[in-house]
């Protein structure tokens, strides 16, 4: 299990993309904080998108912010995954 | 007799104005219009309650008179469209009654009948005399057509204008006549040019709004209806600007002359009449500064009221004359009903204008629209407001292809014949939900805070309140 050390993000504000947010927390918890433009519509799509995403790192402590504008869900795991790679860049 | 009053609040208590009386405003200034706010807050300070607030349209700059609704000044609202906060507001349950939505042709039809009955009507106009003689052609707010008005002016039982150009008498060129106004009233400005008229209007540079563009010129090209005599409307979003610039294109190339075109005019409208591509352009509003240099100077542009435009009672209408329309939709269903009053989540944020009356007058109405917007699928099952009812519209263009209404076989047969991308609607909803995934449906409130008056005047829909 490693654990997140550095902020991170990946995406953008831009319509139909998503800026993805890495913090470190002091649990090992990975939690997710998602404001979305359609999230009535679509925010437990992306939640499960985040997450599926997540599971493939072997991660914990972080806090994973997305504000959505209305991403696909290859958008939302392609930026969750990005902003993960940066923020273990270095970590060992 | 002077007519002169030195301000709106003296003017208002001349006209006699009491608790319960219905107001109008017209819509020409647009998002750059103080007139509203200027009466209503005037209104607010004499502590008129439940008044009923007529007016064609309201925009984002109006959203000072939601203090309004809070103190009860205003407690109806009857318009054609209602966007901003302003919209948003009445979602959310603050106007004490239900607002009434109609077309732009449906309002003075119903003004004209007694159904609306206007105490007094406040026409914001860039010039006029002190007699009343007022136009929009001229002075430094200058907003081109008062078509939307016209009505308000000849019907309402007290009429203002508020100029901030006050010229002697008289203005040669009015458009609404001295005959019809009691009171006016010179104020230092009526509202900002930057908000009234844009210098600019511009085509879409999105290579899918493009795309949509061609689409819906090959449709009109493919239908039988572009020869000479024909007639058109179109809006100024980005998709319509770039629909009207490749039809004048092949109007030119193929020695097409059109007879007229009706609008919600730009300076691109203005560059097809002055191409030779239609004979007249009919005005109810004016987009941008070409379209009042042109409504002002060439005699074939010309000025006209919202009655003549689309009435549905009135003897005829321009409406009732026109070749093709297109359209937009912020949804649109597999029946083709089409949403232009709320967002997906059913909040209000438009309103039909002109939408239900030229698409009912019309021989083609077409629907521009992306087919996934920030990742919702504009096709639905059903539209969270119908706005414009589906038999009354004819295709659909999306960038990734064009539905036709089941019930024009013999369109869908030619077009497909062109080569154009026709599918069933539903296979369009299909592509688009494989890309975005189904969306989940959203809860709507129990409360009525608006209904959707079709121009038959029989209920067409109703809104609900937002529960955020």
């Amino acid at each position: 299990m490693i654990k997140i050390s550095q902020n991170a993000f990946a995406g953008t504000l831009e319509s139909s993309d998503c800026l993805v947010t890495i913090t470190p927390n002091e649990s090992n918890e990975v939690n997710f904080e998602i404001n979305s433009v359609v999230f009535k519509q679509y925010g437990n799509s992306i939640l499960k998108a985040a997450q599926n995403t997540v599971k493939k790192f072997d991660i914990s402590g972080a806090d994973i912010k997305i504000q959505d504008m209305g991403a696909f869900d290859c958008v939302i795991e392609a930026r969750v995954e990005t902003a993960i790679k940066r923020a273990l860049k270095g970590a060992k | 007799m002077n007519k002169i009053v030195k301000n709106i609040k003296e003017a208002l208590n001349l006209c006699g104005i009491k608790d319960g009386m219905t107001i109008s405003f017209h819509h020409h200034l647009r998002n750059g219009d103080n007139v509203i706010n200027m009466t209503v807050n005037a209104l607010q300070e004499l502590g008129i309650k439940n008044l009923n607030l007529c007016a064609s349209s309201l925009f984002q700059v109006h959203s000072p008179i939601i203090s309004a609704f809070d103190d009860e000044t205003i407690t109806t609202v009857e318009s054609g469209y209602i966007g901003g906060d302003v919209g948003v507001a009445i979602s959310n349950g603050k106007l004490k009654n239900k607002a009434v939505f109609r077309s732009h042709g449906h309002r003075p039809s119903d003004i004209k009948s007694g159904k609306i009955h206007i105490d007094v009507a406040v026409i914001a106009a860039p010039t006029s005399d002190d007699m009343g003689n007022c136009s929009g052609k001229f002075g430094k707010s200058a907003c081109g057509s008062l078509g939307y008005a016209m009505a308000d002016a000849q019907y309402a039982d007290k009429v203002i204008v508020v100029t901030d150009n006050l010229v002697s008498y008289p203005l040669c060129d009015f458009s609404i006549p001295e005959t019809q106004v009691d009171y006016v009233v010179c104020v230092d400005s009526i509202g900002d040019p930057e908000g009234i008229v844009s210098s600019t209007t511009k085509i879409t540079r999105d290579p899918a709004g493009l795309r949509i563009a061609k689409f819906a010129v090959d449709c009109i090209k493919n239908s039988g209806l572009l020869k000479n005599g024909f007639s058109f409307q179109t809006g100024a979003g980005g998709a319509s600007l770039a629909a009207a610039m490749y039809l004048k294109e092949i109007m030119l190339k193929e020695n097409i002359k059109g007879s007229f075109c009706m609008g919600g005019i730009t300076g691109y409208i203005v560059d097809m009449l002055e191409a030779g591509c239609f004979e007249t352009l009919f005005d109810v509003q004016c987009f941008d500064l070409r379209a009042v240099e042109s409504l002002k100077n060439n005699p074939r542009h010309k000025e006209v009221s919202a009655e003549h435009y689309a009435s549905p009672t009135s003897k005829s209408c321009i409406a009732d004359k026109l070749d093709v329309v297109i359209l937009g939709a912020t949804e649109i269903d597999t029946d083709f009903n089409v949403n232009v009053h709320t967002n997906s989540q059913g909040i209000i944020m438009g309103g039909s204008g002109g939408h239900s009356d030229v698409a009912a007058g019309s021989k083609l109405s077409i629907i521009v629209a992306p087919l996934i917007r920030a990742r919702l699928p504009v096709i639905v099952d059903r539209v969270n407001c119908i706005s414009t009812p589906g038999k009354t519209v004819d295709i659909l263009v999306t960038q990734r292809g064009i539905a036709v209404n089941p019930a024009k076989k013999d369109l869908a047969e030619r077009l497909k014949a062109s080569g154009l991308p026709v599918f069933d609607i539903e296979a369009l909803k299909n592509i688009a939900e494989d890309f975005s995934g189904k969306p989940e449906p959203v809860e709507r409130g129990n409360k009525i805070i608006a209904e959707v008056l079709y121009r038959d005047g029989t209920v067409i829909d109703e809104i609900m309140n937002y529960c955020g």
